[in-house]
């Protein structure tokens, strides 16, 4: 059977590596035919933290903001103990009150991402990066140019980041972005799982619905009220019952179920909103207060479309309430924009209107709808003489910022 | 009650009804349309808690009686019988069933007591005057395409009805504006009506109405209070609350220095605007016009898609100007232009330009420009 030291990257056969000695290896028959592969690096913010101060080695680390957020990444001593990412983090800190709490350095680790991802564009153009620290390659028609077939290059890749970058990442190779998807996180971590083609069903068949991506909780409790818990259950109710109980999403859930993706890995996923949103320290009812926060994260939104070049035709206020009931309403504009007066402007009566479901534990704002930033704000209005003169004050802060830095000037109302 | 009534006349008081009933209420009794048999009228009465219509029709009446019935649904089944058919309606008023026969069709609706149904409470109106339905018609028909959808500016969300005064005197005049560009169109002053308050009526109202509108012979009975507003004809009468807010001074916002003229026949300027802009891939397509000796020239230049120009023969006599706007504002408002030629007023790139129908002043637009 075709293998692979995971150690050295070289092939090899029988349980230890000829060449190193390591008993590390991935096995299949179909290893040097495959060439979707999921790369996803393991605890990636926990790692980076780690790495950089490494008498924290053994002791539990957590990545999320402040008491009141969630955590983002726990290293792998810390999910022994239960933790999860995306978990509130006063129920994390219960399980384990002696971690050690981080607050996330996003810019710092996007740039290890970026380092990650000029490897990756080394192997292949086709690199779909999913988040800071995964992504999607496609290394068909890639073997001549490299003279090694997709999975010694990714074999290599990992040894590579672990060298160069002091991190590990686990693997997924397979022939489609489902199944590759699903792979990397057999063997996690520092794992390289392939899934075949002539497996594919057989592996599939045992997994629980929410292995399946796009399945939620509630999507996934539906499907428990048909009796469908298992992927070999979706296979059972056949195509058209899933199509017209479950619409198009019935499909899809029926062809990945059959091992059936045929999404292809395209570097330039279009974005599709923009969005900035933060979460309080504690539950917060003051209208002058969300307001301010509203301000500020319209500004960040704003940045963020302007550095994109794209302006939003609607603009989302997001609040999420005590209960964790979350509140979305959206105004859809005439003319679509990038400023963040325009974009506080449409949401502020939208936050005004939701004020009597207060106390918040989250405000965020988004604009969607994207057009090119050169059909943004291209008119002006007749019954607001002054928001011309706003948006040329915005135009020259911006640049004034772009040339001495971010916190040089700012409105007032961004102090509060 | 028991009652027949042929089915046209039928249809024609469940059409309005319907028009006023929302198709999505989490108030059942909202759906339906109130009938009251008495006399030899039938009534249909229809609510969505902001406006009433009130509907009434001769008909023969066999037992006098009130019920409620779903509005859609009734007004369905009329739509689909056969013209010319007698239609009955009969209730025993207590299996809360609404038998409706006609010829050899049959069916039974779910009814809700009538005692549910909210009819507006009746108020005092300030003032009222009656208006011939061709004045009523162009006042609302010319500025309905500037009213806002924009929920938030909810003040905009209707047209501003009110008394004016204007260079000829006083006026009857409607505005609606939504931002990007403003109607203003006046009419005199119906007999009566110098001391009808400024009241803003709502998108949905003005739509209802435009059904009283179309009998160029009718007079149309009008009262206004600061709440509500009601137009009558003898068969119908539509009450509406009126918008609660205070519509934006507009007067500032039309500009009275612009100077440099352009007139140009509103029709080919409107298919022109059309066909350059079909190039245009962007939700709001902006059509670049620029201005010379006696000639306009639209431009569309998109660049994924495509560019178009189109040179029209116009009467333009100052320096040269160019200037971008949304197509799609620059067609409905050509569209509003009854005779031959639109003549617009610039003043600068940046400015709003004025729109009229030749010299006349009584139908005044303004469109804000964009930059292309």
């Amino acid at each position: 059977m075709p293998a692979l030291c995971l150690d050295c990257g070289s092939r090899t056969t029988g349980p230890r590596c000829p060449a190193c000695g390591s008993p590390r290896r991935t096995a299949h028959d179909e290893l040097f035919t495959l060439s979707i592969a999921h790369l996803d690096c393991d605890a990636f913010y926990a790692s980076v933290e780690k790495r950089d101060a490494p008498e924290l080695a053994d002791k539990p680390v957590i990545i999320g903001g402040g008491k009141r957020g969630v955590v983002s990444t726990a290293c792998y001593v810390a999910r022994i103990r239960g933790v999860r990412s995306a978990m509130p983090m006063f129920k994390a800190l219960d399980l384990c009150p002696d971690a050690v709490v981080i607050r996330p350095r996003i810019s710092y680790y996007a740039e290890i991402s970026r380092q990650i991802r000029a490897m990756m564009d080394e192997l292949t153009p086709l690199v779909q990066p999913l988040s800071l620290d995964e992504a999607f390659l496609d290394l068909s028609g890639t073997e001549a140019l490299h003279r090694a077939s997709p999975a010694e290059m990714m074999a290599r890749l990992l040894i590579r980041i672990e060298r160069e970058l002091g991190l590990s990442a686990s693997v997924g190779l397979s022939h489609n972005k489902f199944l590759a998807k699903l792979a990397s996180d057999f063997d996690k971590p520092r794992g390289f799982s392939v899934v075949g083609r002539a497996e594919t069903l057989a592996r599939l068949a045992p997994l629980p619905v929410r292995a399946i991506w796009g399945v939620g909780p509630a999507f996934a409790a539906t499907l428990e009220r048909e009796g469908i818990r298992s992927v070999a259950d979706i296979r059972r109710q056949g195509m058209e019952s899933m199509m017209r109980r479950h619409g198009q999403g019935g499909l899809r859930l029926w062809q990945l179920a059959h091992g059936e993706d045929r999404r292809r890995v395209t570097p330039h996923e279009a974005v599709k909103s923009i969005s900035s949103e933060t979460t309080f320290e504690r539950d917060e009812r003051d209208p002058e207060i969300l307001d301010g926060h509203l301000w500020r994260l319209a500004g960040k939104t704003s940045d963020r479309a302007k550095a994109k070049e794209l302006g939003g035709r609607t603009v989302t206020l997001k609040l999420k309430r005590a209960d964790f009931r979350t509140i979305t309403r959206r105004l859809t504009l005439d003319d679509p924009t990038q400023l963040a007066g325009r974009i506080y402007a449409a949401a502020a009566p939208l936050l005004a209107r939701e004020m009597e479901h207060a106390p918040f534990r989250l405000i965020g704002v988004g604009i969607s709808g994207l057009v090119p930033g050169a059909e943004a704000d291209r008119a002006d209005d007749l019954l607001r003489p002054d928001s011309a003169r706003a948006a040329k004050v915005e135009r020259a802060a911006d640049a004034i910022r772009a040339r001495f830095g971010d916190g040089v000037i700012l409105k007032g109302r961004a102090l509060r | 009650m028991k009652v027949s009534i042929e089915r046209s006349a039928l249809l024609k008081a469940m059409g309005r009804a319907q028009g006023v009933v929302e198709r999505r209420t989490t108030i059942p009794i909202l759906s339906n349309v109130l009938i009251e048999a008495e006399g030899a009228e039938i009534a249909f009465r229809a609510t969505d808690l902001d406006i009433e219509v009130l509907d009434r029709t001769p008909a023969m009446v066999e037992r006098a009686g009130a019920t409620t019935v779903g509005a859609h649904t009734l007004h369905e089944i009329v739509r689909k019988l056969p013209d010319g058919a007698m239609v009955e309606l009969q209730d025993d008023g207590t299996a809360g069933r609404l038998e409706v026969r006609a010829g050899r069709s049959q069916f039974s609706l779910a009814t809700l007591p009538k005692e549910d149904f909210p009819v507006m409470a009746s108020s005092e109106y300030s003032c009222s005057f009656t208006c011939p339905a061709p004045v009523l018609r162009r006042l609302f028909d010319k500025a309905k395409f500037a009213i806002s959808t924009e929920e938030t500016r909810y003040y905009l969300n209707g047209v501003y009805m009110h008394v004016a005064e204007s260079p000829e005197g006083r006026r009857l005049r409607c505005v609606a504006t939504d931002g990007h560009r403003l109607a203003r169109i006046d009419a005199e002053v119906p007999a009566g009506a110098e001391a009808a308050p400024g009241v803003i009526v709502p998108r949905k109202t003005v739509g209802e109405l435009r059904k009283l509108l179309d009998d160029d012979e009718a007079e149309i009975a009008v009262s206004v209070s600061e709440t509500k507003i009601r137009f009558a004809t003898p068969e119908v009468s539509l009450t509406s609350k009126v918008i609660d807010g205070s519509f934006p001074d507009y007067t500032r916002v039309i500009p009275q220095g612009n100077t440099k003229r352009l007139e140009v026949d509103a029709a080919e300027f409107a298919s022109a605007v059309d066909r350059v802009s079909t190039v245009s891939s962007e939700k709001s397509r902006a059509v670049k016009l620029s201005l010379d000796e006696d000639r306009l020239t639209l431009s569309v230049n998109a660049p994924d898609s495509g560019a178009a120009t189109e040179e029209l023969a116009v009467a333009y006599g100052d320096e040269p100007l160019d200037i971008g706007f949304n197509a799609k504002y620059l067609q409905e408002i050509a569209s509003q232009i009854d005779r031959e030629n639109a003549v617009f007023m610039f003043n600068s790139m940046n400015d709003p330009t004025l729109v009229r129908e030749g010299d006349d002043e009584s139908a005044v637009y303004v469109v804000m420009p964009m930059r292309v």
